[in-house]
């Protein structure tokens, strides 16, 4: 490993996506230069360093360039192998069951939740309808992983199934207050509830979620976008 | 205790015809594991595939000493580091060069599939759309062939990309063929098409691709479905 590390960070705080990236920094205690960009305006330096995607977050380590949130979470794991904590589990299968949650997380959960902040009617109902059944199976997960004494998805310490559904957290509520919804419901997911709150209050982890009130002015914003777009037609 | 496990009981739950399970296919003939394959029907999905996929019941399902796992990238990667310690390596060591990898893996499933798709079930704009964009994303990968100067995505041998763009490989062509468009253009792409070429006659790929004959019927089938006009609007047709 290099003697100095440079590493920066572009993206924009509220994302759910830069949370997950800056937890994984901060759990490793890895320093790094924050790079704002702005969302409606993106910077030539973003736009070259992720031609492909255009999004954050963008992490550069020492000149190299990694895109995609869940991938340059496991990049900072296996580069900053020697720094606990480890992010990902050591057995092949553990592994793959943590790589499967947190796709999950990306390709059904936030997708749903994502349709029940921009739907009306019954589209809505429907995305709301999902986005419960998927955080039922979240549930499970939990209670799969619980039995084996485990608090969190991946054992007894945050990993990273942990990090992908954590970074999401502050919208998710966003989304619920903007929308009115409950996709979260104590009754029905208790364990994910507890494991909300025990995550939420890493002390680690406490300082980087972003400002829920940010969070919720953009979410507001994009609900507005979305549902006078479909008034307009 | 050896590093890597002993092989154990290996099943593969799946459709020969299916992108992702040729991906699994691909990686366990690449590592010369023994499994027995059991062939689903979509239609009538087994209570194995149910209970062993239950969050998506979907095939590719590798079930490795009784234990399953789902999602074809994600299973190609655990038979990578299950069987660590048998050659070849599907994963680079560097962990950049495996970002590097994943990135466009990821490429392939969230960009590439979804765009051939759209190309195979549409039609006029919409289908023209689609074959702009599928060109415009197999461009990349072209690109990337052509800033690392090698025969395969994975350098000097198959690796993680060359796996997830090979399993797609036959149903793109499929595609091409059915639909009468081209997306892969020896003009525009000949590294692409070059890699296609090498990657279809490697041994131990080879045997894990579909029947392309079978393949193009199928295909042709769901096309023809896709593109008739409802039954009543014809008048006095046949």
């Amino acid at each position: 490993m290099a003697m100095e590390e440079q590493v920066k960070l572009i993206g924009w705080l509220r994302s759910p996506f830069v949370t997950r990236v800056r937890i994984a920094l901060a759990l490793k205690g890895i320093q790094y230069e924050f790079i704002e960009d702005d969302s409606e305006n993106k910077s030539q330096l973003l736009l070259k360093s992720n031609p492909v995607h255009k999004k954050v977050p963008v992490l550069f380590h020492n000149g190299k360039i990694v895109c995609e949130s869940m991938i340059i979470v496991q990049y900072i794991d296996e580069t900053w192998d020697t720094n606990a904590p480890n992010l990902m589990p050591k057995d092949p299968y553990d592994r793959a069951i943590a790589r499967f949650w947190a796709a999950f997380v990306d390709d059904k959960l936030a997708l749903s939740v994502w349709g029940v902040l921009v739907g009306q009617g019954e589209k809505q109902q429907k995305a709301v309808e999902e986005s419960l059944a998927n955080f039922l199976l979240l549930e499970d997960a939990l209670r799969a992983s619980s039995c084996s004494g485990n608090a969190y998805f991946g054992g007894d310490e945050i990993g990273f199934a942990d990090i992908a559904l954590g970074g999401l957290l502050v919208t998710i509520k966003a989304i619920e207050k903007v929308t009115n919804t409950v996709l979260v419901d104590p009754e029905k997911t208790p364990l994910l509830c507890a494991w909300i709150d025990r995550f939420s209050q890493i002390d680690l982890v406490r300082g980087i979620l972003p400002d829920p009130a940010k969070v919720l002015e953009r979410v507001s914003h994009q609900r507005a976008k979305f549902t006078s777009a479909l008034a307009g037609n | 205790m050896e590093g890597c496990a002993q092989e154990g009981q290996v099943k593969l739950l799946g459709v020969d015809y299916s992108p992702f399970v040729v991906r699994v296919r691909i990686a366990l003939s690449l590592k010369g594991i023994h499994y027995e394959f059991i062939e689903e029907d979509i239609q009538n999905k087994s209570e194995l595939l149910l209970q062993s996929n239950p969050v998506h019941k979907k095939i590719p399902v590798l079930i490795h000493n009784g234990k399953p796992v789902c999602e074809s990238m994600i299973i190609v990667q655990y038979i990578e580091e299950a069987w660590g310690n048998k050659a070849p390596n599907l994963m680079p060591k560097d962990p950049y060069d495996r970002a590097i990898a994943r990135f466009w893996a990821a490429f392939i499933d969230d960009k590439l599939l979804p765009s051939t798709l759209r190309t195979f079930r549409g039609q006029g704009e919409e289908q023209q759309k689609a074959v702009e964009e599928s060109v415009a994303n197999l461009l990349l990968l072209e690109e990337v062939l052509q800033s690392t100067g090698k025969a395969y995505f994975g350098g000097d041998e198959i690796g993680l990309v060359d796996i997830a763009l090979g399993g797609l490989l036959v149903t793109i062509q499929t595609v091409e063929k059915v639909t009468n468009i081209v997306l892969t253009d020896t003009q525009k792409m000949p590294l692409l098409c070059a890699w296609a070429d090498k990657f279809c006659k490697a041994p131990k790929v080879k045997e894990a691709l579909p029947d392309r004959a079978k393949f193009f019927e199928l295909m042709s089938a769901r096309r023809a479905k896709l593109t008739s006009p409802p039954a009543g609007n014809l008048k006095g047709g046949g």
